[in-house]
C-alpha cells in the first residue's frame, strides 16, 4: 500500500519535472528542428512538427555562403587560448591566496570581481583606440588577451575556492620532509587540484566561447569567431528562419555537446564554493 | 606559521594577476575620464577642446537618463527575481525522487550554452515575431490577436529572454545546495509533523542562503552590463523604451558618434556600478565567510 503511494508520487514528480525541463529546452530543440526544414515549411502556419519538408539544404547554403571553418577555428583558438593563459596567471595567485592568506586577501578577491562590473560599453571607444594603436585589432592575440582579462577574476575566484578545500596539513607534511616550494606545487598540490582546474577550464571555455561584445566589436574579418558569424545571419528579421536556425545550430552545437558531456564537472565548478 | 620568505613568495605569485587586471582596468578608465572632459565628436573633428562638465550635465539632464537607470535596475532585479524563484522551484522538483535525473539536468542546463546573440535572435524571430513566430501561431489557434512583444512589451521581453539564459545557472547552483542538505534533518522534522511549508522555510531556505548569495553576486555582475540581447532585439526601442545605461552609452558613441558624451556616460555608469558593488560585496561578504 505504502509502496504504491510512493510509486504514484514518483510518477507524478517525474512527469512534472520532465515537463518543466522540456519547456526550458524547447527553444533549443525548436531551433534544431527548424534548421532541417525548408524556408516555406519553417514559417508555415499552423507550425509543422512531424510532417514538415525535411532537408539539409540550409546547412549546405550556410556552409557555401560563409567560411564556417575559419569562424569555428577562431572560436576554438580564442576560447581555449584565453582560458589556458588565464590559468597560467591565475593558478599561482589562487594558490598563494588559499594557502598563505594575508589580511587583504578577501578584499583583493572582491576587488578582482568588481573589475568585472565596469560596463563594457563604457570603455568601448578607449579599448577600440588602444587595440587599433597596438595592432591588436582584429587579431587572435588581441582577443585572447581581452577575454583572458575579462575572465581572469572568475578563474582566480573558482581556483581559490577549490584550493581552499585542500587540507593544509598535507602541505605542511611535505614541507617538513623538505620539499621545496616548486616541488610542493608540482608533486603535492597539482594532482589534488586537477579536478578543480578542469572544472574551471571548462566553465571559462564556455564563457569565452559565448562572449559576444568584444568578439564582435574588436574584430572584422581575420579574428572573427562564431559570435560574429551569427551576427551576420540575424539581420533580416522575420525572414530566412531555416537558414538562421541552421547557422544558430552550427554556432552553438560544439559548446552544447562539450557542455553535455562535461555536465557533472561543470556543475561542480559553477557553485563558486557556495556549497560546502 | 607562514614564514617571511613564503609571504614574499605569495606576494610574488599574486602580483601578475593583480598587475594585469589593474592595467586592464585603469588604462581604459583613465582614457574615458580624459575624453569625458573633452569635446570629441567624430562627425565634426575640427571642433575640439575642453568641455568642462558639459558632457556630464548633458548626460544627467537627458530625459533618457533616468529611464535608462530604471530600465537597468528593472532588468537586473527582474532577472534575479525570476531566476531565483523559478530556480528554487525547479531545483525542489528535480531533487524529488524522479526517473532520469541526469538527462533532466542536461535539458535544464542547455540554455546556458547558447550564446547571447543566438538566444536573442531565436526568441525574437522563431518565437516572438508577430507574423511568423510560434507564439503568434498559438494566438491564431485561439483566435487571439498576436502580441507585439518587441513593440508593446520591449523591456519585459528582454527580461524574459535574459532570464531564460540565466535560469540554468541559478537552478543548478540551488540544486547542488539542496542535494548537500542532510535528509535526516528533514525526515526528523517530517516525523514531528512539521508541514512542508515550514520545513522549507526553516530548514531548506536557511541552508540555501549561501548559494542564493552567490547567484545574486555572480548574476548581478553579468547582468549590469547586458548589451547583446538588447542590441539584437529591440535596439533600445521603441523610442527609448528599452534603453539601459550600457545601451544609452553605446548609442552616444556609435550612433551619435559623440565620444565625449559617451565617455561621461561611461564614467557615470562606472560610479553607479561601484556603488552597487560596494553594497553587494558588503552584505554578501559576511554571508560568504560563514
Amino acid at each position: 500500500m505504502a509502496r504504491s503511494v510512493t510509486t504514484q508520487r514518483k510518477v507524478l514528480f517525474t512527469a512534472s519535472a520532465w515537463f518543466v525541463a522540456l519547456l526550458i529546452f524547447f527553444p533549443v530543440l525548436w531551433t534544431i528542428l527548424t534548421s532541417f526544414k525548408t524556408e516555406a515549411s519553417a514559417v508555415a502556419s499552423p507550425p509543422e512538427f512531424l510532417h514538415a519538408d525535411w532537408t539539409l539544404v540550409n546547412y549546405a547554403d550556410v556552409w557555401a555562403r560563409s567560411d564556417y571553418p575559419r569562424f569555428f577555428l577562431n572560436s576554438v583558438i580564442i576560447s581555449v587560448g584565453s582560458t589556458l593563459l588565464g590559468l597560467v596567471i591565475a593558478i599561482p595567485a589562487a594558490w598563494s591566496m588559499a594557502f598563505v592568506p594575508g589580511k587583504r586577501t578577501k578584499d583583493l578577491l572582491m576587488w578582482m570581481l568588481s573589475t568585472k562590473m565596469m560596463p563594457s560599453a563604457a570603455v568601448l571607444i578607449p579599448m577600440y583606440l588602444i587595440f587599433q594603436r597596438t595592432g591588436l585589432f582584429d587579431s587572435r592575440t588581441g582577443l585572447v588577451l581581452a577575454l583572458m582579462l575579462m575572465n581572469l577574476p572568475v578563474i582566480v575566484w573558482m581556483l581559490y575556492t577549490y584550493f581552499k578545500e585542500i587540507p593544509g596539513e598535507i602541505l605542511e607534511a611535505a614541507r617538513m620532509d623538505g620539499a621545496s616550494l616548486r616541488n610542493e606545487i608540482i608533486y603535492v598540490l597539482t594532482p589534488m587540484a586537477v579536478p578543480g582546474i578542469a572544472s574551471t577550464m571548462l566553465l571559462n571555455i564556455i564563457l569565452a566561447w559565448n562572449e559576444a561584445f568584444w568578439t564582435i566589436t574588436l574584430t572584422t574579418v581575420n579574428a572573427a569567431p562564431l559570435s560574429a558569424f551569427i551576427a551576420s545571419f540575424s539581420a533580416p528579421q522575420g525572414l530566412f528562419y531555416a537558414k538562421l536556425s541552421a547557422a544558430s545550430t552550427m554556432a552553438i552545437a560544439p559548446i552544447l555537446i562539450l557542455g553535455w558531456f562535461s555536465q557533472k564537472q561543470l556543475v561542480r565548478g559553477l557553485t563558486f564554493g557556495a556549497v560546502k | 606559521m607562514a614564514t617571511q620568505s613564503s609571504r614574499a613568495a605569495a606576494r610574488l605569485m599574486v602580483a601578475p594577476s593583480v598587475i594585469v587586471l589593474f592595467i586592464w582596468m585603469i588604462v581604459p578608465l583613465a582614457l574615458t575620464v580624459w575624453f569625458s572632459f573633452r569635446i570629441y565628436r567624430l562627425l565634426s573633428p575640427d571642433r575640439n577642446g575642453w568641455a568642462g562638465l558639459r558632457n556630464y550635465s548633458w548626460f544627467l539632464n537627458s530625459p533618457d537618463f533616468w529611464l535608462a537607470i530604471t530600465n537597468t535596475l528593472l532588468l537586473v532585479g527582474g532577472v534575479l527575481a525570476i531566476t531565483i524563484v523559478f530556480g528554487i522551484l525547479i531545483a525542489l522538483l528535480i531533487d524529488q525522487p524522479v526517473w532520469g535525473q541526469g538527462p533532466l539536468r542536461i535539458l535544464v542546463i542547455s540554455p546556458f550554452f547558447v550564446m547571447p546573440p543566438v538566444a536573442a535572435s531565436i526568441w525574437e524571430n522563431l518565437f516572438m515575431h508577430p507574423q511568423n513566430g510560434l507564439f503568434a501561431a498559438v494566438s491564431h489557434a485561439f483566435g487571439w490577436k498576436p502580441i507585439l512583444f518587441m513593440e508593446s512589451y520591449p523591456m519585459s521581453s528582454v527580461i524574459f529572454i535574459v532570464a531564460w539564459e540565466w535560469l540554468p545557472f541559478a537552478t543548478l547552483i540551488l540544486l547542488t545546495a539542496l542535494q548537500s542538505l542532510s535528509s535526516e534533518q528533514l525526515e526528523a522534522a517530517e516525523m514531528d509533523g512539521a508541514p512542508a511549508i515550514s520545513r522549507f522555510r526553516y530548514i531548506v531556505l536557511p541552508h540555501m542562503i549561501r548559494s542564493i548569495t552567490v547567484v545574486v553576486l555572480i548574476q548581478t555582475i553579468f547582468l549590469l552590463g547586458i548589451f547583446g540581447e538588447i542590441f539584437t532585439t529591440t535596439q533600445g526601442g521603441p523610442g527609448s523604451a528599452s534603453t539601459t545605461l550600457p545601451y544609452m552609452i553605446y548609442k552616444q558613441a556609435v550612433i551619435a558618434k559623440d565620444i565625449g558624451r559617451a565617455a561621461a556616460g561611461g564614467i557615470i555608469a562606472v560610479i553607479l556600478a561601484n556603488i552597487v558593488a560596494y553594497f553587494l560585496m558588503r552584505s554578501m561578504g559576511k554571508n560568504l565567510d560563514a
